[in-house]
């Protein structure tokens, strides 16, 4: 085995073993941290696809901000460990396996269907060209996914607000 | 030549013909030179810590060990080595050990993307001011988890103060990196640190107006991103004992208090590249030297660039009062992210219309001093005017 491959399966045991602990875990706030683990792991398998600016934009993004406001936002409503109960008495397994089967079917056909391909030699650079995409080709997609977390930000502030006036009055 | 981070591993740890044994062993020769220069500057800014706020208020500071208290910090090192390692009955143990080490590694990586001089860099990554910003990131989540595993209601809400500031001044923050990248044209603090080769108005702060205004808000950002005053609100030790380290004792409360002290280094640092011409001294014919001795030079000239801005965060840190959170979140959110926005702005379209040329650059120093100077006869005559309004006795020391 060689280097890659060692590096490749610690990676991916980085991600699924916390991502089954974060489906098996009781606690809400032991499950934000697990998630810490399938993050970094997810950025380093980008780092060793040559993909930097990318795995960087997984720690700086996910970890260093939503896992942070995740956290965040747990603790500011609860100051004790907060217990997932299980709600229904006995666990609906066939809506369950149907949605299960249907978002792996998806997943997988997007998979196979990606058209994988090598790329010759090494990576020159890591953020430069995908910049240049971001801000040509791909402009349209970027401005409206922009405007998406604009209109998310207003709406979640404006919900916010409402609950507080009225909780005032 | 390629700068991904895999590719430095494998020039550095030669892992092709080596396996797996060569990356074991390289890790541990070059981790132990950033270890060793994380703790002589863990101990060097807390001695001067120690002496510049003793000056301030009239005092002398540590002076029996060693000369002027040299060796107290070491002393104080090893009597925290001898100490009990407590951990509280109902923490949660394994973050409880897991956030020191959390928090120390988010510094201690950071490290590695330093120049200290065009050779004396571990890794010239090509995103390597992104790096570092991406790995800072990861100390706000040590200490968040700190708070939460004490099991502590100071803690917790130490780790809930910080987490707010931290992910608000991280946005200020990025975008006057952003500034220094616009001006270089890239993210690697080598390149960026070159382009400000030449006398000392070529350096980025001279640059355009804007970038002067950027400096501030980097600087204030970067106050409130190592939780110093007056943003200390997350140890504020008035009301939370001292906030989310407040269960730790022995080496671990230590290895937080190193932490912070090299953020503090890691921090002026890179304020040091984008702003203040990295290694560079300004002079070109120092500049041009090159060899070991240039490095050498380089390496003397950064650091002590870097320990000038340590000196005046805590110059700040004993001079201010500490602000409430809501003063902390307005400063940030009401003036730092348009001030920032509108001069990242103005900054990109200076960079596109205007040509660089050195008589700018001696005109923006003029100006400077000329303001400064300005400034300072304003602040005397208010001070002067409030004397004789409270009919204060003028003291003399």
């Amino acid at each position: 085995m060689n280097w890659e491959a060692v590096v490749f399966w610690a990676m991916a045991t980085l991600v699924l073993v916390p991502a089954f602990a974060i489906v098996f875990s009781r606690n809400i706030v032991h499950m934000a941290f697990w998630l810490l683990g399938t993050l970094m792991g997810v950025s380093g398998l980008y780092l060793l696809l040559g993909a930097d600016f990318l795995g960087m934009t997984q720690i700086f993004v996910y970890i260093g901000g939503i896992n942070v406001l995740l956290l965040f936002g747990i603790m500011l409503t609860r100051s004790e460990p907060v217990y997932v109960r299980r709600l229904a008495k006995r666990p609906k397994l066939a809506p369950g396996l149907i949605i299960g089967a249907f978002t792996a079917f998806t997943l997988v056909s997007a998979l196979l269907g990606a058209g994988w391909r090598n790329v010759p030699g090494e990576p020159t650079e890591t953020a430069g060209i995908l910049g240049a995409f971001l801000l040509s080709e791909y402009i349209l997609p970027f401005e409206i996914i922009s405007v998406l977390l604009l209109v998310v930000l207003i709406g979640a502030a404006y919900i916010a607000r409402r609950g507080s006036r009225e909780g005032a009055e | 030549m390629t700068y991904t981070i895999v590719n430095h591993v494998l020039d550095y740890f030669e892992l092709e013909q080596g396996g797996l044994w060569s990356l074991i062993g390289a890790i541990a020769v070059w981790a132990a030179p950033i270890t060793g220069f994380v703790a002589i500057v863990g101990l060097v800014s807390i001695w001067l810590e120690r002496k510049i706020s003793a000056h301030i208020q009239c005092r002398l500071g540590p002076m029996e060990v060693g000369p002027h208290g040299l060796l107290q910090t070491l002393a104080d090192g090893i009597k925290l080595l001898g100490k009990e390692d407590l951990v509280p009955k109902n923490a949660d143990r394994a973050l409880f050990a897991l956030a020191p080490m959390m928090v120390f590694a988010a510094t201690f990586v950071s490290f590695a993307c330093i120049p200290f001089s065009e050779k004396a860099i571990i890794a010239d990554l090509d995103i390597g001011i992104f790096f570092i910003a991406a790995v800072g990131s990861l100390e706000a989540i040590g200490v968040v988890m700190a708070g939460w595993s004490s099991n502590n209601k100071w803690s917790l809400f130490g780790a809930v103060r910080a987490a707010t500031q931290v992910v608000s001044y991280e946005i200020p923050l990025s975008l006057a990196l952003l500034a220094g990248v616009l001006c270089a044209g890239s993210m690697s603090l080598v390149d960026i640190s070159q382009a400000q080769g030449g006398w000392i108005w070529s350096w980025f702060i001279f640059r355009n107006p804007f970038m002067w205004i950027m400096f501030l808000i980097y600087f204030i950002a970067s106050l409130a991103e190592c939780q110093r005053a007056p943003f200390d609100l997350p140890e504020a030790e008035s009301e939370l004992v001292s906030g989310f380290h407040t269960e730790y004792s022995g080496m671990r409360f230590a290895i937080f208090f190193l932490a912070e002290y090299g953020k503090m280094y890691v921090v002026s640092a890179v304020g040091v590249v984008l702003f203040f011409g990295g290694w560079l001294s300004g002079i070109p014919a120092i500049d041009g030297i090159g060899g070991i001795t240039g490095n050498l030079i380089g390496a003397g000239v950064m650091i002590t660039k870097s320990f000038l801005l340590v000196c005046v965060q805590m110059w700040i840190r004993w001079t201010l009062p500490r602000i409430r959170l809501d003063q902390v979140m307005d400063l940030c959110l009401k003036y730092l992210l348009p001030i920032s926005l509108v001069c990242l702005m103005l900054i990109a379209v200076w960079q596109g219309l205007m040509p660089t040329f050195d008589e700018f650059g001696i005109a923006m120093i003029a100006a400077m001093a000329l303001g400064f100077m300005q400034m300072r006869r304003i602040y005397r005559k208010a001070i002067e005017a409030s004397k004789t309004r409270l009919s204060l006795p003028t003291m003399k020391v």
